[in-house]
C-alpha cells in the first residue's frame, strides 16, 4: 500500500465517522430523488443536522 | 454479493495451522499467568491471553451465534436498507459503523473498575474482564443489536414491553433511568476526586469548555461542516491547555484554580444544567469530537506503550483481600463483588441501551452484527485489560495510599504510610511525596476513584515510550484530561437523555412537559436529573466512608442489572421464536449475572458485616449516635448523621434495584412458559422479510459505492 493510499483511506474512513461526507452523500440523494431542484447550501444543511441532535440525543457509555 | 462463508468448505491447511497457532499461544499465555507464582510476571502475557481468546471467541463463538442462534440472513433488508431516510435510517460501511459504535459504548467505565479490581490481585480482574466478554458481555451486545434490528431499531425498553409485558417495560424503564442517575454520580465522582486540590488539572479541564465553544462556533459560522479541521485545532488548543496548567499552577493564579470537592460538586451540577439546556452545537457535539478523538488516539498509545515496554506487574495474583472481603478500596469477597465491580469491560448492561439505539437502523448487512455487536465489545474490553495493567504495574504501597478512602490514611503522607503499614504493604512517606512530585501534584494521598491511578500508571507506561521521566507529570495530567473529557461528555449526553425519558413520562401527566420546545419544561426536567445525580454527588464527596467505596458497588449492581435486563429480552425472544434449544447462549450469562447482583444485592442489604450490608452499616452508626458517640472513620456527630443517612439510602437503593431485576426476570419466565407451552408458535414481532438489493463488496474501502437507496419521501437532513 502506498502511502498516498493509506493516507486517502485515513481520509475516507475520517470524513465517514465524522460526519463531514454526509453533505456529499446528501447532495447525491437530492440529486437522484429529485433532479434539477435547488439543493440545501452547506452551512443550512449542517445546520440541520447538527440540530437534530437537540430532539434526539445519543446517549454515551460510560 | 458477498455473503462470507455461506458455504460450507473444508477450511484450508493455511487456516488450520494460523489457528492452531494462535490457541497455542493463548493457552501458553494463560497458563504462565495463572499457574507461574513468586516471581513478577510481565504485562506482555495479559495481552496475548486476551488478544489469543477474543480472535477464537470471535472466530469461533461469535460465528456459531450468528450462524446456527440468530440464523443472520443477508438476504433479508435490514432497516437501514429498507427505511432508508438519510437521516435515521441510513445503511453505512460497517466498518465506519464499528467505529461509531465503539464510541458510543466505552467510556471511563472500563477505565476505572479494573483499577479498583486490582486490590483483589491481577488474576481475578483479568479472567472476568476475558472470559466474561467472550461468553457474556460481547454475547449480549450481539445479540440485542441483532433483536433490535429486526424490529426496525425499537429500543429496550421498548423491546422489553413488546415481548415481556407492560410491567417487564415499565421496570425496564425504571431500571434504565435509576441506572442513569448512579451511573452520572459516580463518573462526577471519579473527576471530582481527580480534580480536587489540583490547580494543573481543575485548570486543563476548565479550558476544555472555551475550547469546545470556540469549536462550536468555528463549526457554526465560520467553517460548516468540517469536522476533522475543527477537531485537529481542538486537539492541538486541549495540549496546549495540559501544558499551560502546569504553567498555572506554577504561577500566583494557581490558587484560583485549587478547589475543594464541595466546590467542584456545585462547578459540576452548574456545568451538567447548562450543558443539558443549551443548544447542542454550542457545547456537546464539539465535546463530543474531542473526547472521539482523544479517545481513540489515547487508547492507540497505550497500546503501544504497553506493547513496547511490556512492563511487569507488581501485584500479586490473587491478594489476601480477595479471600477476606476486608479490601480498603472496596468491602466484600471476590464473590461477587469481583465481577460487580468490573463492568463495563467485561458485560455491561448499559451497552443494551446503546445497541438498541442509532446503531441498528445503520446496519448494511445482517452478518455484520457479529463484526459491531461483538467486535466492538471485544475492542471494550481490550482498554479494560490496559487498564487493569495500568494499575497493577504501580507499587502495591503507592495503590493503597491513592486508593484507600481518606478516614483511613489521613491527609498526610506521614499517615497514609503507616495506614497502608496496617494494611500490609509499604511505602515510606518520602517515597510517596516523590510519587506526587514526580507527576506536578502537591499529594497523591486518597486519590480514590481510579482515574488518579490510571494515570499514575499511564505515566509510567508512556513516559517510558515518549520523553523520558521529564514527561511524567505532562502524561499523567493528559491521562486525567482524557477521562475527564470523556466523563464530562458522558455527563452531558446522560443529562440530556435522562431529561427526555423524564418528558417522555411525564408527559403522559401533563402534555406541555413531553414537548421537546418548550423552554421552561426543558429547565425543570433538567434540573431535576441534575439534582438528581447532584445529590448522590454530594453525598459521595462528603461521605466520611469514602464515596468510591459506598457508590461503586452499586453503580455495578446497577449495570450489571441493567445487563440482566437485555439478556432476559434475548432469552425471552429466542424463546418465543422457537430457538428454544439455543436460548442457553443469553440464558447462561443471564443466570451467572442474576446470581452475581442478586447475591451482591442480598450482601449489601443483609450482610451482617458493617463494612458490607448498608443496614448493619447503618445500624451501628444510629446506635453510636443515640448514644453520643463518635466512630471512626467519622470525626464528629454531624459525619454521624450523614453516614447513617446515606447508608439507608443506599441499602434501600440496593434492595430496589434487586426488587426490579427479579419482577423482570419472573415476569419473563412466565412468558416463556406460555410460548413453550403454547401449541402453535406466538406471532412474531419481528419486521417481515424484505428481500434485499444492497450489494456490499467485502474487501471494498474507499471505492465501496456509495448505495443509491430508494428515493425517499423526505431527504431533508
Amino acid at each position: 500500500m502506498t502511502p498516498r493510499r493509506l493516507f486517502g483511506l485515513v481520509r475516507w474512513y475520517l470524513r465517514e465517522l465524522t460526519g463531514e461526507a454526509a453533505y456529499d452523500r446528501y447532495l447525491e440523494r437530492h440529486r437522484l430523488a429529485h433532479p434539477g431542484s435547488p439543493v440545501l447550501p452547506r452551512r443550512e444543511f449542517e445546520r440541520r443536522r447538527t440540530d437534530r441532535g437537540d430532539a434526539h440525543p445519543g446517549a454515551r457509555c460510560c | 454479493m458477498t455473503i462470507p462463508d455461506t458455504t460450507r468448505t473444508r477450511p484450508s491447511w493455511r487456516s488450520i495451522l494460523v489457528w492452531t497457532a494462535i490457541s497455542i499461544a493463548g493457552a501458553v499465555a494463560w497458563g504462565i499467568i495463572a499457574l507461574v507464582r513468586g516471581e513478577e510476571i510481565s504485562a506482555f502475557w495479559l495481552v496475548v491471553a486476551a488478544l489469543g481468546t477474543y480472535a477464537i471467541g470471535y472466530r469461533f463463538y461469535a460465528r456459531f451465534i450468528a450462524r446456527r442462534v440468530l440464523q443472520v440472513d443477508d438476504t433479508r433488508a435490514t432497516p437501514a436498507e429498507r427505511l432508508d431516510d438519510g437521516v435515521d435510517y441510513q445503511p453505512t460501511d460497517r466498518r465506519v459503523l464499528l467505529g461509531h459504535h465503539f464510541a458510543a459504548i466505552a467510556g471511563a467505565g472500563p477505565l476505572v473498575g479494573p483499577v479498583l479490581a486490582a486490590q483483589m490481585g491481577y488474576l481475578p480482574g483479568t479472567m472476568w474482564i476475558i472470559i466474561g466478554v467472550v461468553f457474556a458481555g460481547a454475547v449480549q451486545d450481539m445479540v440485542v443489536l441483532f433483536i433490535s434490528m429486526r424490529r426496525n431499531g425499537r429500543s429496550l425498553g421498548q423491546l422489553a414491553r413488546d415481548e415481556i409485558g407492560p410491567i417487564g417495560g415499565v421496570a425496564a424503564l425504571v431500571g434504565v433511568f435509576s441506572i442513569m442517575i448512579i451511573l452520572l454520580a459516580v463518573l462526577a465522582l471519579v473527576v471530582v476526586n481527580a480534580l480536587a486540590e489540583s490547580p494543573w488539572g481543575t485548570f486543563s479541564i476548565a479550558m476544555t469548555i472555551p475550547i469546545a465553544l470556540l469549536m462550536g462556533f468555528y463549526l457554526r459560522t465560520l467553517r460548516p461542516g468540517r469536522v476533522i479541521e475543527t477537531s485537529l485545532i481542538g486537539v492541538a488548543l486541549l495540549i496546549l491547555a495540559i501544558v499551560a496548567g502546569g504553567w498555572v499552577q506554577a504561577s500566583s493564579w494557581a490558587d484560583a484554580f485549587t478547589l475543594s470537592p464541595q466546590t467542584l460538586v456545585f462547578c459540576l451540577v452548574a456545568y451538567g444544567f447548562v450543558a443539558a439546556v443549551l443548544p447542542v452545537w454550542m457545547l456537546l457535539a464539539p465535546r463530543d469530537y474531542l473526547s472521539t478523538f482523544m479517545k481513540i488516539g489515547t487508547i492507540g498509545l497505550l497500546a503501544i506503550g504497553v506493547l513496547i515496554v511490556a512492563p511487569t506487574l507488581q501485584t500479586e495474583a490473587v491478594t489476601q483481600f480477595a479471600l477476606d472481603g476486608t479490601g480498603p478500596v472496596f468491602a466484600g469477597s471476590l464473590f461477587p463483588f469481583v465481577f460487580i465491580t468490573i463492568a463495563c469491560g467485561a458485560l455491561s448492561g448499559f451497552h443494551a441501551l446503546i445497541a438498541s439505539g442509532t446503531t441498528p437502523k445503520m446496519i448494511q448487512k445482517e452478518s455484520q452484527v457479529r463484526m459491531i455487536g461483538y467486535g466492538a465489545m471485544l475492542m471494550e474490553s481490550f482498554v479494560a485489560i490496559m487498564a487493569l495493567i495500568a494499575a497493577c504495574i504501580l507499587d502495591p504501597g503507592l495503590y493503597y495510599a491513592m486508593n484507600a478512602p481518606a478516614g483511613v490514611l489521613g491527609t498526610t503522607v506521614e499517615s497514609a504510610s503507616t495506614a497502608v503499614a496496617n494494611l500490609g504493604f509499604t511505602i515510606s512517606p518520602q517515597d510517596l511525596q516523590a510519587a506526587a512530585d514526580a507527576v506536578g501534584e502537591e499529594s497523591l494521598v486518597a486519590r480514590t476513584g481510579g482515574a488518579p491511578t490510571l494515570a499514575v500508571g499511564m505515566s509510567e507506561i508512556l513516559s517510558s515510550v515518549f520523553g523520558g521521566d521529564g514527561l511524567k507529570a505532562f502524561w499523567y495530567h493528559f491521562a486525567i484530561m482524557f477521562e475527564a473529557l470523556f466523563i464530562l461528555t458522558t455527563v452531558d449526553a446522560g443529562t440530556r437523555v435522562g431529561r427526555f425519558m423524564l418528558q417522555d413520562t411525564l408527559g403522559n401527566v401533563w402534555k406541555p412537559l413531553g414537548r421537546v420546545g418548550w423552554k421552561p419544561g426543558i429547565w425543570a426536567t433538567s434540573a431535576i436529573v441534575v439534582a438528581a445525580w447532584g445529590y448522590f454527588l454530594y453525598a459521595g464527596v462528603n461521605d466520611p466512608l469514602g464515596g468510591i467505596n459506598q457508590l461503586f458497588p452499586l453503580f455495578g449492581i446497577a449495570n450489571q442489572l441493567l445487563a440482566a435486563i437485555a439478556l432476559t429480552v434475548a432469552t425471552t425472544v429466542l424463546v418465543k421464536t422457537g430457538r428454544l434449544r439455543w436460548a442457553w447462549v443469553t440464558a447462561a450469562p443471564l443466570a451467572w449475572t442474576a446470581v452475581v447482583t442478586l447475591t451482591a444485592s442480598w450482601q449489601k442489604v443483609f450482610s451482617d458485616d458493617p463494612r458490607i450490608g448498608f443496614f448493619a452499616q447503618r445500624e451501628r452508626y444510629a446506635d453510636a449516635l443515640a448514644n453520643g458517640e463518635v466512630l471512626a472513620p467519622a470525626k464528629d456527630l454531624d459525619q454521624m448523621r450523614t453516614v447513617v443517612v446515606n447508608s439507608t439510602v443506599d441499602g434501600v437503593l440496593a434492595a430496589f434495584f434487586a426488587l426490579l431485576v427479579v419482577i423482570v426476570i419472573l415476569n419473563a419466565a412466565w412468558v416463556c412458559w406460555r410460548a413453550v407451552r403454547a401449541p402453535e408458535p406466538l406471532p412474531t414481532t419481528e419486521a417481515p422479510y424484505v428481500e434485499s438489493k444492497l450489494l456490499v463488496s467485502a474487501g471494498a474501502a474507499r471505492s465501496a459505492p456509495e448505495p443509491a437507496g430508494p428515493p425517499a419521501p423526505d431527504d431533508r437532513p
